[in-house]
Order: C-alpha cells, then sequence, then structure tokens
C-alpha cells in the first residue's frame, strides 16, 4: 500500500465506529429474543469490516493481500462450520 | 537507492509488499488463535445460555463501552500515526504515537480497575469464586471465559505498547519516512486487528442477557 488515504475518510471510519459502539449498547437492552446475537453480530461484523477496508487499508491494496486477508475468514468459517456441525446435532 | 532496501528486492515496493503480506499471513493465524477461543464460547454459551446471561450482568456495562471508544480513539491515532510517516512528517508520527499508546494505556488502566472489582467481589474462577443461585457452576465458566479473553486481548496491547517504543526510538532517529515505513505500516495492521478483537469481545462478553 504506497496510497495516502485521505485524513477524512480516516475521521469518517472513526466516527461510524463510535456511533455503533452506541447503537450495540443501546440495541442490547430490547429483547428481540435470539436476535439479539444476530444482530449484535451484524453490527460488530460490519465495525470489522470497515477497520479491515479503510484502517487496515485492504481496500487500497494488491490482490494478493485480499486473498490472505480472504483466507482468514475461510479458514475461521471451517473452524465455526464444522465444530457447530458437531454440536448442533447431537 | 536506500541503503534500507534489503538486497533481496527489487525495490522499495516490493520490499513494503512483502513485508505487508508477511504481516497478513501472522494476521491470519491470530484470527485462527482467537477463533478457536470464540469457538469455545459460543459451544458453552449455547449449552448454557441463562447462566451466561445472567452472569454477564455482574459486568459493567459502562466501562467496557468506555472501553470500546478509547480503543477505537486509539486505532484512530495509529492510522493517522502511519499516515504522518507515508507524508514524511515525522513529529506528527511522534505525537501520534504517544497517544496511541495514552489510549492503549488508558484502556489497560480500565482493565485493572475492572479486574479489581472482580476480586473484591468474589468472582476469580478456580481461587476465589463465590456465586449465589443455581447457575454457580456454569458462572465460574463464563468467569474463565471472560478472564481468558479479555487477559490474552490485554496481552496483544501491552506488547503493541512494547512495540511502539521501539517505533518512537525510530522515529527520533528519523529513520521512518515515506520511502520506509513497513515499521509502523506492518504495527498498525496488529494494533487495528486488536481493536477488531475487541469489537466482538465486548457485544460477546458485556452485552448479553440485558433485556
Amino acid at each position: 500500500m504506497s496510497q495516502v488515504v485521505p485524513q477524512k475518510v480516516y475521521l469518517l471510519v472513526f466516527a461510524t465506529l463510535m456511533c455503533l459502539t452506541l447503537v450495540t449498547v443501546d440495541v442490547a437492552f430490547y429483547n428481540f429474543g435470539i436476535l439479539n446475537l444476530w444482530v449484535a453480530l451484524a453490527i460488530a461484523t460490519f465495525k470489522a469490516t470497515i477497520v479491515v477496508m479503510y484502517f487496515m487499508h485492504v481496500k487500497y491494496s494488491s490482490k494478493l493481500t485480499w486473498v490472505f486477508a480472504i483466507s482468514g475468514i475461510f479458514w475461521l468459517a471451517i473452524l465455526f462450520t464444522l465444530t457447530m456441525g458437531d454440536y448442533l446435532t447431537r | 537507492m536506500s541503503s534500507q532496501l534489503a538486497h533481496h528486492f527489487e525495490d522499495m515496493s516490493q520490499q513494503r509488499e512483502a513485508s505487508s503480506l508477511g504481516m497478513w499471513a501472522f494476521i491470519v493465524t491470530e484470527v485462527m488463535f482467537f477463533g478457536a477461543v470464540f469457538t469455545a464460547y459460543g459451544i458453552c454459551r449455547m449449552m448454557y445460555p441463562n447462566a451466561f446471561g445472567e452472569a454477564s450482568n455482574k459486568l459493567s456495562v459502562l466501562l467496557g463501552a468506555v472501553n470500546t471508544g478509547v480503543l477505537i480513539c486509539s486505532s484512530l491515532t495509529m492510522a493517522l500515526a502511519v499516515r504522518s510517516a507515508q507524508l514524511n512528517k515525522t513529529k506528527s508520527i511522534i505525537g501520534f504515537l504517544i497517544a496511541t499508546m495514552i489510549l492503549g494505556g488508558a484502556f489497560l488502566g480500565i482493565k485493572v480497575l475492572e479486574y479489581s472489582h472482580k476480586i473484591h467481589e468474589h468472582l476469580i474462577p478456580g481461587l476465589d469464586f463465590v456465586y449465589e443461585g443455581v447457575h454457580a457452576p456454569q458462572a465460574e465458566i463464563f468467569f474463565s471465559f471472560y478472564f481468558v479473553m479479555t487477559g490474552l486481548h490485554a496481552l496483544h496491547m501491552i506488547i503493541g505498547i512494547g512495540i511502539m517504543v521501539w517505533l518512537l526510538v525510530l522515529a527520533m532517529r528519523n529513520r521512518l519516512t515515506d520511502q520506509y515505513y513497513a515499521p509502523i505500516e506492518i504495527t498498525g495492521l496488529y494494533w487495528h486487528l486488536v481493536d477488531i478483537v475487541w469489537i466482538f469481545l465486548f457485544p460477546l462478553i458485556y452485552l448479553i442477557g440485558r433485556a
């Protein structure tokens, strides 16, 4: 990554992360049943995605960096899916 | 040609790409490392949803949320420190690095405060665990996860702050420039990874069973 990201972009990502932190705290106090977990995970995943894309520069990086980053998600998915596939079907 | 170019690379950008890819490979192993603990947490929470929700209510949402904010601020200052290196602004690299270290230290300070509350409340699994009600054994499992997950996270932050001391020395010696900023760039990647781990930890540990 040799491209310099504008300061405005970092500040916008920062503001979004702060707002979503307040949202995730707020929604935790409403009872949506099982949906509470999925809402919390969806917000956290979105926050993590913008951190990876902008703070970690993946959006501006080579295709090979994308492959490395996505491989992390891929292996994590195998870990979750196979383990939960066992525990959820016992 | 810069003296900071190792002989086995064609040019500075190839060298930078190689260090960044190496760091990403390490980050993937870190994702798997934390992923295993998160998976174990998921299984236990699935087995004892009520006990985990009840035990989580012993934690302070306020302190957890403040710490989330502090950590996001430190990620911003870290990103700006890397940007300063890309723009050759040595003074502002030093400023943003110090800000990041202060924010990281503040996070750890709040963490110490939380841990000391738990010690006073006798919520230390295995050593001093006193818990009222039918869910006591499962609550002890929850607090084991609490200490292991936040403890591993805090250890990563301590290591990160240690690396920043070295970066400060490099910056003060004018060794970080727009031609050579890989050390601060990959430390940034590490610091943001630690932020991401907390982004998932916070709702999963602090915000369950609140409704």
